[in-house]
């Protein structure tokens, strides 16, 4: 029996050494060619304060863990069967008040410190009433791509998301207004805060306050439909100089350039038009992405596939080769159609 | 070993354990109040949220006759346990027919309410959320009443056929237990729907 | 192991058995019209076993999915139709039945009563919750045929509106799983009421409420906390069904209904739900530590009071799954203080089980090892709910596999091992033979290796931003490594399940004959024969103290002078 504890006792400990390697593995290299979204990780003042109570938490539970746990590692070693045991009854105790009372009241004790620890943190967080200096965005979601609206800036972005990095000297947080087009979707960057429900009818709140500047990735964390698991997200915090470039270009109307007449001719009559805004053309629809900078954009189809001609036209061919179930039809164009599209879209910077 | 014989000094005095047809139909009522408050919460909630269409106040009239009905029920199915009781089975059989008589009013009149709501108001359940929640909670409410009148039906022909006795007043109480509450739950379908929603 | 002194035809073992086809007939019939609270018991428990083996299965191809990034082991539609289908089946197909398997059998063999007070609404019972599941499972080849599994549900086992609505879910999906639960949800509410119904009013003389088995004590709790909580989730989905099939608005946004209201409704069902799932399984682990530590259970009337505290607190507690979906700093603080209170009458009951074992003579035999295992698991697992109930953190934590390793950890970690607990124990009554320890031990290991490889590293994947019901995952953010582990631990579990499966159908045909009483135990149902004949006690016991049998065995030392 002892043997059998002790296998037991060492097999758990090494499976936990195992597991402590990977976990230092992961957070220690996290900022690595990997961009793991981790909130071990925090890079914003929400996800630093989140971080920091789940440090506080992490102490008391892990505190509780091993103080009960070792009990019961003590009880299972101690008061085991032995094999020359005269099988005899051991002392029968009922129950004890003074114990009872003893570890009701320590819990409760603890879950006041924990309540109140949390609540401050709550109100700190939900309520933070935003600095003038902060920006505003509206993000709309979709079955299954991200819309932001820079309401202050005549600006719309799909499904990548700049912000100016935030600093002590010049705060810039962003306050983000979550609406939704269809159904629940979440928001989600957990290097930035913690996420956020888009509720159709309904609005909510969230702010962020970057500060270093990079790329964060997130996605979509409330099962919104088949291709929930590709509605991803980015985040990129930019100097202040590069978010005013950034703000200029998507200001402008969509580039007319002749060569690509007939691409952006297909574009107007196969029904394209119907779903997708490019501004300053006759393609109002809103259903589907405004597509007026799509080349400025890393990928395609919220984090799907990386921008590049060739999974352009393969997505316009057909759309379930990346994203099975996606609302956007394959439009049965023929290869002269494709080219003519693909390459009309490709000038749209 | 055979079953083990333990007797003891207790054997003595009586040994007393409430009625399981009594216990039973308190837990039915229970879960069907739970299944009300969800549906009343659904209603208040969604009170003034209607986008178009009729409103409660220009739609709804009150039903006091309706009311009287069914609450008067709860009165006469009460005279008719004290009936049976006292192994009076004729006064049992009256009292208890004119419970059904009235819940049948009250289910006839709630129809007729409806029809009104229908055709001359133009509200269905798809007409907007007053309409959706109206008659989910009405109906639900409607389709409890149709049970107890089933129920009711039943013991009324056996009554009438000479079968039912005095010794089976607790199951009659039991049975009446539950129409009680649906009469309690009308009365609070009642203040919501026609008092505070409209 | 017949009655000898009182030869009552129709025991189990009174006549030979004889394969005719007729015999065959006849003792299938048996099965289907009885309603015998001990067999009906038994098929709930085979019906749970059942499912259990179906829904890890769909948890295995799950697993295989997930494997890699990036995998086209099935397609995303699929998937989704099985994590959806997991979770249901898991909840409703074997956590309700399991529930009312072990309450059937056992609570009137502990309170003296020769069957539950309504044999035929037993049955009633049984039979819908049976069908409900045929009805849930047809999902798979009604409409688009097996292979595209056909109209299963996937929307999540929570079916969140507005994507339940026939706008965003066009086929029949939620249907079936809206009425296969509506089907289900009766049987439930039949048998609960049957529990309560039973142990208030069939005990035997003596037996008087504070010397009833914890593990009838704790069923009652549940089955009442079933009663309140079912019926929500029936009103939910009528209104649901009403939305789709009649054009109502409960849901609608468009026409100013509520897709909030939803989360309410479902989370007000779903999280008593979980204690109701789980309340079983700590009347099973109170009846088998007590046994095997040779101890009494510390503080009856403590754990008593703390099963049925849980069970009103957590009637309070549901908007914790909904921390992130918009409410009031003041409306999420009231739900943490709420689901941090529920924590204290759940850690007191572990430390009434510590104080069982503690001054012991601890035998670890199968049953004992399970519960052992469990009582640090649960552990851990109401941890990790302290953690989920601190709102700020969980905003990170919500919807991502650290939750998902939270439940599992109590879904499996504790439920699951108590139910495989109560088996070892039980059987013996049930068969009249008792499982092999052999199969029994490399059962339990394997089990317990699998288990916390899978689920103690799962929790890494969500602190690492990974969310839940996601088909496939991208392939530079670190998680591939862990989900492989993951997986593999997954197949372990399996493999041990399907050892527990051989060790079931072995030990019944070659396992040691137990006896009336193989474990030395003290409650009333250790008195008769092994498996019980069909009155189960052929004269009315009297119960004298919480544990009959511990008096007549220590007539010198009887535990009512204790109490």
């Amino acid at each position: 029996m002892l043997a059998k504890c002790l296998r037991y006792v060492s097999v758990t400990a090494k499976c936990w050494c195992w597991v402590l390697a990977l976990f230092v593995w992961h957070t220690a290299f996290a900022e690595g060619p990997q961009p793991t979204p981790s909130i071990l990780d925090p890079a914003s003042t929400p996800a630093h304060e989140i971080y920091n109570l789940s440090l506080f938490v992490l102490t008391i539970t892990g505190t509780i863990f091993v103080t009960v746990g070792g009990v019961l590692a003590f009880v299972v070693f101690r008061f085991r069967q032995r094999d020359d045991d005269d099988l005899t009854e051991p002392a029968q105790i009922y129950g004890s008040n003074q114990v009872e009372l003893a570890w009701t009241v320590i819990p409760i004790l603890i879950v006041v410190v924990l309540f109140l620890t949390t609540a401050r943190m709550i109100f700190a967080i939900q309520d933070a009433p935003p600095p003038k200096t902060a920006l505003d965005v509206t993000v709309v979601g979709h079955q299954f791509w991200w819309e932001f609206n820079y309401p202050k800036l005549g600006i719309r972005a799909v499904n990548e998301l700049h912000v100016p990095v935030s600093s002590a000297g010049t705060p810039i947080p962003t306050y983000l207004k979550l609406l939704s087009a269809d159904v629940i979707h979440s928001f989600w960057v957990p290097q930035l805060s913690g996420k956020i429900d888009l509720i159709p009818n309904n609005v909510n709140g969230l702010w962020i306050e970057p500060l270093h500047t990079g790329m964060y990735v997130g996605q979509c964390a409330q099962f919104c439909g088949v291709q929930h698991a590709k509605m991803l997200l980015r985040v990129y915090v930019d100097t202040p100089e590069q978010f005013a470039a950034w703000v200029k270009n998507q200001q402008k109307v969509a580039a007319s350039d002749e060569s690509v007449a007939a691409g952006r001719h297909v574009f107007e009559t196969q029904a394209c038009m119907n779903c997708h805004t490019i501004q300053g053309t006759a393609a109002t629809g809103r259903f589907g992405p405004d597509l007026t900078h799509l080349m400025s954009r890393d990928t395609l189809a919220s984090g799907a596939m990386d921008n590049t001609k060739e999974n352009l036209r393969e997505w316009i061919r057909h759309p379930d080769t990346f994203k099975e179930g996606v609302l956007m039809p394959a439009m049965q164009l023929d290869d002269q159609q494709l080219d003519q599209v693909t390459a009309y879209l490709a000038t749209l910077k | 070993m055979s079953t083990v014989a333990v007797a003891h000094a207790e054997a003595e005095q009586p040994w007393v354990q409430p009625s399981k047809g009594r216990v039973a139909m308190f837990c039915l009522i229970i879960a069907e109040s739970a299944i009300f408050t969800i549906f009343v919460v659904a209603y208040v909630y969604n009170i003034g949220k209607s986008l178009y269409g009729p409103t409660p106040g220009q739609v709804l009239e009150i039903p006091f006759f309706n009311s009287v009905c069914l609450l008067s029920s709860s009165l006469t199915i009460w005279l008719s346990e004290h009936a049976i009781e006292r192994g009076r089975i004729k006064a049992f059989a009256l009292w208890w027919g004119l419970t059904f008589a009235l819940g049948a009013i009250f289910l006839v009149g709630t129809g007729l309410e409806w029809y009104k709501l229908i055709y001359h108001d133009g509200l269905t359940i798809s007409t907007n959320l007053f309409g959706t929640t109206f008659y989910s909670l009405v109906g639900l409410h409607a389709s409890h009443v149709i049970l107890g009148l089933n129920a009711l039906l039943i013991v009324l022909i056996f009554t009438l056929t000479g079968h039912v006795r005095q010794e089976h007043a607790e199951r009659i109480q039991v049975l009446a237990l539950y129409w009680h509450f649906v009469d309690a739950v009308w009365i609070v379908v009642f203040t919501v729907v026609y008092i505070i929603g409209r | 192991m017949a009655d000898s002194t009182y030869p009552i035809p129709g025991s189990v073992e009174a006549t030979p058995r004889r394969w005719s086809q007729a015999a065959v007939l006849e003792w299938l019939n048996s099965w289907v019209i009885t309603v015998d609270h001990k067999k009906l018991g038994i098929l709930y428990m085979v019906y749970a076993i059942f499912f259990l083996l179906v829904a890890g299965g769909e948890a295995i191809a799950i697993r295989i999915q997930l494997i890699q990034p990036h995998m086209h082991f099935i397609s995303p539609q699929v998937f989704n139709r099985l994590f959806t289908m997991h979770g249901t089946t898991m909840v409703f197909l074997v956590g309700m039945t399991y529930i009312f398997g072990f309450a059937n059998y056992l609570i009137p063999l502990m309170i003296g009563a020769r069957d539950m007070a309504f044999p035929r609404l037993n049955a009633f019972s049984f039979w819908m919750t049976f069908f409900g599941g045929i009805l849930l499972y047809y999902s798979f080849i009604g409409g688009g045929g097996l292979f595209g599994a056909g109209n299963a549900p996937d929307t999540m086992w929570w079916a969140y509106a507005p994507l339940t609505e026939r706008a965003f879910s066009p086929g029949n999906a939620p249907d079936y799983w809206a009425l296969s639960l509506i089907i289900t949800g009766f049987g439930t509410i039949g048998a609960s009421v049957n529990v309560i119904a039973t142990a208030f009013c069939m005990r035997c003389r003596g037996m008087t409420l504070m010397r009833l088995p914890i593990f009838v004590w704790v069923n009652v709790t549940a089955s009442g906390l079933a009663l309140i909580t079912i019926t929500p989730l029936t009103a939910a989905q009528i209104m649901l069904l009403i939305d789709r099939y009649l054009g109502g608005h409960f849901f609608d946004t468009q026409a100013g209904g509520s897709a909030v209201i939803w989360a309410h409704f479902f989370w007000i069902f779903g999280h008593p739900e979980v204690y109701v799932l789980v309340l079983p399984a700590f009347a099973i682990a109170s009846e088998v530590i007590p046994v095997f530590s040779r101890k009494a259970i510390f503080g009856y009337p403590a754990v008593v009071a703390a099963s049925v505290g849980i069970a009103f607190v957590s009637l309070g507690v549901w908007a914790h799954h909904m921390f992130t979906i918009g409410m009031t700093s003041v409306g999420n603080s009231f739900f943490v203080l709420s689901t941090m209170l529920v924590g204290i009458p759940t850690s007191i009951k572990i430390f009434n089980w510590l104080a069982t074992m503690w001054g012991g003579k601890i035998r670890f035999a199968t049953p004992m090892l399970f519960a052992t295992a469990f009582v640090i698991q649960f552990l851990l697992a109401g941890l990790t709910g302290i953690m989920l109930s601190v709102a700020p953190w969980d905003w990170q934590l919500h919807n991502s596999y650290f939750v998902i390793a939270h439940f599992h950890y109590v879904l499996v970690g504790a439920i699951v091992f108590c139910i495989f607990a109560g088996i070892y124990y039980w059987y013996p009554k049930v068969t009249g033979r008792v499982m092999s320890e052999k199969l029994g031990k490399l059962h339990f290991w394997l089990f317990v290796i699998g288990f916390h490889v899978t689920f103690d590293i799962m929790h890494i994947p969500g602190l690492l931003g990974m969310p839940r019901s996601i088909y496939t995952y991208e392939a530079n953010r670190g998680w591939g490594t862990l989900n492989m582990i993951v997986s593999i631990g997954g197949l372990i579990q399996g493999i041990a399940v399907l050892i527990f499966a051989v060790n079931l159908i072995w030990s019944y045909f070659k396992g040691k004959p137990a006896g009336n009483d193989p474990w030395d135990a003290w409650t009333l149902e250790w008195s008769t024969p092994s498996p019980p004949p069909a009155y189960n006690f052929a004269t009315d016991p009297v119960a004298t103290s919480r544990r009959p049998l511990w008096d007549i065995k220590h007539p010198d030392d009887p535990d009512w002078k204790y109490e």
